[in-house]
C-alpha cells in the first residue's frame, strides 16, 4: 500500500516534481514581485520556498524508503517531453533512487539551514532580495542536476549551478576584483563542462539514447571492458566532474571563489555544487567499470588533489581558503573513492562533508561578521569565550574534518573510503598511505584554525555577536556532524551498515578478502594519523608557535610556504602558459580579415555622414528649395521616361 | 463623348494656375521674412487647388471641386499652426528672419 498525500490523495512519491517546483516558485515569486515586499517578506519567502522543498523532500524519502509492497524501488516520473526530433526526445522527468534521493535530502537539508543562517547574515546587504532569488535558483538548478533522469536535463541543471556559481561569486559586483573571480571561476569550469558536452554526444551518437538507466545497460551490452569508447567517454564525462569539482588541474577557480558571500561559500563551494561531479561519476559508474582506465585516472587525480590541496590548506592565513583548499581536499577524498570503485563511501563521504564544511563556513561566517570582515586568522584569536556557541560548534566541524575517532561522522567516512582504498581490487597500499598522509594534514590545517581563531590571546576586539537565526542552523549542523556517521560503522567498531545497504541497489559494493584485523590495524592508522595531526597543531600553533616561524624563516621555509599558498604555483603557470598567450593571440589577431571588413563598413558609414551632413544647413528656405529641386526631378522622370 | 464647351480652356488656367504656383515658390525662397514666407505657402496651395478645379470643370466631375474644399480646409488648419509658431519664435528670437533661425544644423 503506497503512502498517499493526506492533502491531495495523490501517491506520496509522485510529488517529487513539487520539490524543485517549490525552490523555482520562490525564483520566480522573488525575481519578478520582490520589489515590492519587505525585507521580512523576502526572507520568509526565500527560506520558506527552499523550506516547503525540505518538508515535501522529507515526506517523498520517507514514503520512498517506507513503501512495504516495493521499498528502494527507482520511481522514474516523467512530466512531459522536452522536445521532439525524429527519435530525440528527451523528457523533463525526475529520477529517484537511493542515490539521488541521499542527494536531494542533503540538498534540501543542508540548503534550508543556509538560507535560514543567510537570512541573518545578510540582513544589512542592499541586495538582499537578489542573494535570495539566486540562491532559491541555484536549489533548483542543483535539484534539476540530481533528479534528472536523462543526462540532457542534467546537463542543464549542471549550467544552472555554474550560472548561479557565477552570480554569487560575484555577488558584490562592485569591486572588480570579485568580477574577475566570478569569471575565472565561469571560464574554468567551462573548460570541464566543454568535455563533458562531448561526452554527451559521443554517447547519444553511439548509445542512441539520453536516459541515463538506458544508456548504462547499453553500454554494458554493447562494449566491452576496456573498450576504447568507452575510456574516451569516461574520459570526457571525468573532465566535466574535474573542473565541477575543483580537482587537479582544474582546481584553481575554487579558492578565489571565496570572493562570494559566506553562505554561498558553504552551499555552493562546499556541501553541493563542488560535489556534483562525484555525483556524476557515481551516476554513471557503469561506465567507468567498463574502463578501468578511466577509473584509475579518477582514484590518482583525487589522491594527488587532496595531498597538494592539504598541503595548500596548511599554510592560508585567510579562513576562508583554508576551507576553499580543504574542500577541495575533502573532493579528493571522494574522488579517490570512485576511483576505487568504492561509489558508496564516496557517496556518504559527500554526506558527513556536507554538513561539517556547511558548518565550518557558517561558523567562520559568523566569526567573520563579528570581527568586522576580519578573514586573516592570525589577527584572530581568543574568541572561546567572546562566542561560545560558534567556538563549540567550529570545534565540532574541525573535529569532524579532521576524523576525530569515534564520535565524528568525518572520521566514519573518511575511514571508510581508507579502507576500501586499501582492500578493493582497484586500491593499493599507495593510494592508501596518499589518504592517510591527507588524514594527518587534515587534521593539523583544521586544529591550527581552531587553535588560532578560538584560543590564545584576542588581537581583534569582538564587535557584533550572532544572532538566534545563525546559531540555530550552526548547533544542527553540529549535531549532524556528530550523528550521521552512525549510518555506516566499520565491522570492527560495531558493524552499522545501514547506509551501504540502502543505496546497493543503486551502487554496488564488491566483496572484501581482507581480514578483519587488517581492517582493524588500518583504522588503528587512521585514527593515529588523525591524532598526530590534532597534537601536533597544539604544540606548533598554540605551545611553541616559535618551531613554525622559525622554519618558514629559513630561505627554503619561506620558498615553500610561498609556494603552498599560491596553490602550488599553478595559476602563474595557467597565466604564463595559457591566459597570457590566448590575450597575446586576441590581440595581434583583432585586426583580421572579418574584422577588417566590418570597420571598412564603419569608415564607408562616416564618409556618407561626413558628405551628408552639410545638407543640414538648419536654413529652412534651403530646404524648400531642394525640395523643389527634388520634386522637379522626380516628375521629370516620371514624364520623361 | 459630346464636351460642353468651357469658357475658359484648360491649357489657360493650366498655365495660371502654374504661373502662380511659381510665384508662392520664388516668394518662399526669396522672402526672409516668415510672415511673408506662409503667405507665398498659401499661394501655392491655391495654385494647386486651381489646378484641381480647372480639371474639374473640364471633365465634368464633382471631384475637383471637393478636392479644393481639403486644401481649403488645410490651408485653414496649416495657417492656424503655423501663425502660432510664428508668434512663439517671434517671441524667442525678437525677429522674423528666418535665416536667422538655423540652429538646427549637423
Amino acid at each position: 500500500m503506497p503512502t498517499r498525500c493526506p492533502v491531495c490523495g495523490a501517491e506520496m512519491v509522485d510529488l517529487l516534481w513539487l520539490v524543485p517546483a517549490l525552490s523555482l516558485l520562490g525564483f520566480l515569486t522573488l525575481a519578478m514581485a520582490g520589489g515590492w515586499f519587505s525585507r521580512k517578506t523576502i526572507a520568509l519567502i526565500g527560506v520558506g520556498s527552499v523550506g516547503l522543498s525540505m518538508v515535501v523532500a522529507g515526506l517523498v524519502g520517507f514514503a520512498f524508503i517506507g513503501s512495504s509492497d516495493s521499498p528502494g524501488q527507482p520511481h522514474d516520473q516523467i512530466l512531459w517531453t522536452w522536445l521532439q526530433i525524429s527519435g530525440f526526445g528527451p523528457t523533463i522527468g525526475f529520477y529517484l533512487d537511493p542515490l539521488s534521493l541521499v542527494m536531494m535530502l542533503v540538498i534540501t537539508l543542508v540548503g534550508f539551514l543556509i538560507h535560514l543562517y543567510s537570512a541573518e547574515f545578510m540582513i544589512d546587504d542592499e541586495g538582499y532580495r537578489r542573494f535570495f532569488a539566486y540562491m532559491n535558483l541555484f536549489v533548483v538548478a542543483m535539484l534539476t542536476l540530481v533528479l534528472g533522469d536523462n543526462l540532457l536535463l542534467l546537463y542543464l541543471g549542471w549550467e544552472g549551478v555554474g550560472l548561479c556559481s557565477y552570480l554569487l561569486i560575484g555577488f558584490w559586483y562592485r569591486d572588480p576584483a570579485n568580477g574577475a573571480a566570478a569569471q575565472k571561476a565561469f571560464i574554468v569550469t567551462r573548460l570541464g563542462d566543454v568535455a563533458l558536452a562531448i561526452g554527451l554526444f559521443l554517447l547519444f551518437t553511439h548509445l542512441g539514447t539520453f536516459n541515463i538507466q538506458d544508456l548504462m545497460a547499453r553500454a554494458a551490452e554493447q562494449w566491452p571492458v576496456g573498450s576504447s569508447l568507452a575510456t574516451i567517454a569516461a574520459f570526457l564525462l571525468l573532465g566535466g566532474a574535474v573542473g565541477k569539482s575543483a580537482q587537479l588541474p582544474l582546481q584553481t577557480w575554487l579558492p578565489d571563489a571565496m570572493a562570494g558571500p559566506t553562505p554561498v561559500s558553504a552551499l555552493i563551494h562546499a556541501a553541493t555544487m563542488v560535489t556534483a561531479g562525484m555525483y556524476l561519476i557515481a551516476r554513471t559508474h557503469v561506465l567507468y567499470s567498463l574502463a578501468p582506465t578511466a577509473q584509475t585516472a579518477v582514484a590518482v587525480i583525487g589522491a594527488v588533489t587532496l595531498l597538494l590541496a592539504a598541503c595548500s590548506a596548511l599554510v592560508q592565513r585567510d579562513i576562508k581558503r583554508v576551507l576553499a583548499y580543504s574542500t577541495i581536499s575533502q573532493i579528493g577524498y571522494m574522488f579517490l573513492a570512485l576511483g576505487v570503485g568504492a561509489w558508496a563511501a564516496a557517496l556518504f563521504h559527500f554526506t558527513t562533508h556536507a554538513f561539517f564544511k556547511a558548518l565550518l563556513f557558517l561558523a567562520a561566517g559568523a566569526v567573520i561578521q563579528s570581527l568586522h570582515e576580519e578573514h586573516d586568522i592570525y589577527r584572530m584569536g581568543g574568541l572561546r569565550r567572546a562566542l561560545p556557541v560558534t567556538f563549540w560548534t567550529f570545534l565540532i566541524g574541525a573535529a569532524s574534518l579532521a576524523g576525530f575517532p569515534l564520535v565524528t561522522a568525518g572520521f566514519y567516512s573518511k575511514d571508510w573510503i581508507l579502507w576500501e582504498a586499501w582492500a578493493s581490487p582497484l586500491g593499493s597500499p599507495w593510494l592508501w598511505g596518499a589518504g592517510v598522509t591527507g588524514a594527518f594534514l587534515t587534521a593539523l590545517y583544521s586544529f591550527r584554525l581552531v587553535f588560532n581563531v578560538f584560543f590564545g590571546e584576542a588581537k581583534t576586539e569582538v564587535g557584533s555577536r550572532p544572532g538566534l537565526m545563525m546559531e540555530g542552523p550552526l548547533i544542527v549542523l553540529a549535531a549532524g556532524s556528530l550523528v550521521v556517521g552512525f549510518l555506516e560503522v566499520p565491522r570492527a567498531l560495531g558493524d552499522v551498515s545501514l547506509f551501504s545497504e540502502f543505496v546497493r541497489s543503486v551502487l554496488p559494493s564488491f566483496e572484501t578478502t581482507a581480514s578483519i584485523t587488517t581492517e582493524l590495524a588500518l583504522q588503528i592508522a587512521t585514527m593515529l594519523a588523525a591524532l598526530l595531526g590534532i597534537a601536533a597543531a597544539y604544540i606548533l600553533f598554540l605551545r611553541r608557535p616559535g618551531l613554525v616561524t622559525a622554519v618558514t624563516g629559513t630561505v627554503w621555509g619561506s620558498a615553500l610556504s610561498r609556494f603552498w599558498i599560491e596553490g602550488w604555483g599553478l595559476d602563474r603557470l595557467y597565466d604564463t602558459w595559457f591566459v597570457r598567450p590566448f590575450l597575446w593571440v586576441a590581440q595581434t589577431n583583432k585586426d583580421d580579415l572579418i574584422d577588417r571588413v566590418y570597420t571598412g563598413l564603419a569608415w564607408l558609414i562616416r564618409q556618407f555622414f561626413a558628405a551628408l551632413h552639410r545638407t543640414q544647413t538648419g536654413q529652412v528656405r534651403w530646404y524648400a528649395a531642394v525640395l523643389a529641386a527634388g520634386s522637379v526631378v522626380i516628375v521629370a522622370l516620371v514624364v520623361l521616361s | 463623348m459630346n464636351a460642353v464647351p468651357l469658357s475658359i480652356p484648360l491649357a489657360q488656367g493650366m498655365l495660371l494656375a502654374g504661373v502662380l504656383f511659381a510665384f508662392g515658390l520664388i516668394g518662399l525662397l526669396v522672402r526672409r521674412n516668415l510672415i511673408f514666407m506662409l503667405m507665398s505657402v498659401e499661394i501655392m496651395l491655391n495654385a494647386a487647388g486651381l489646378a484641381f478645379i480647372v480639371a474639374g470643370a473640364q471633365w465634368e466631375q464633382a471631384d475637383g471641386q471637393i478636392m479644393f474644399l481639403f486644401i481649403l480646409t488645410l490651408a485653414a488648419a496649416e495657417v492656424s499652426v503655423g501663425l502660432a509658431l510664428v508668434l512663439q519664435l517671434y517671441r524667442h528670437f525678437q525677429t522674423l528672419d528666418a535665416d536667422a533661425m538655423s540652429r538646427l544644423w549637423g
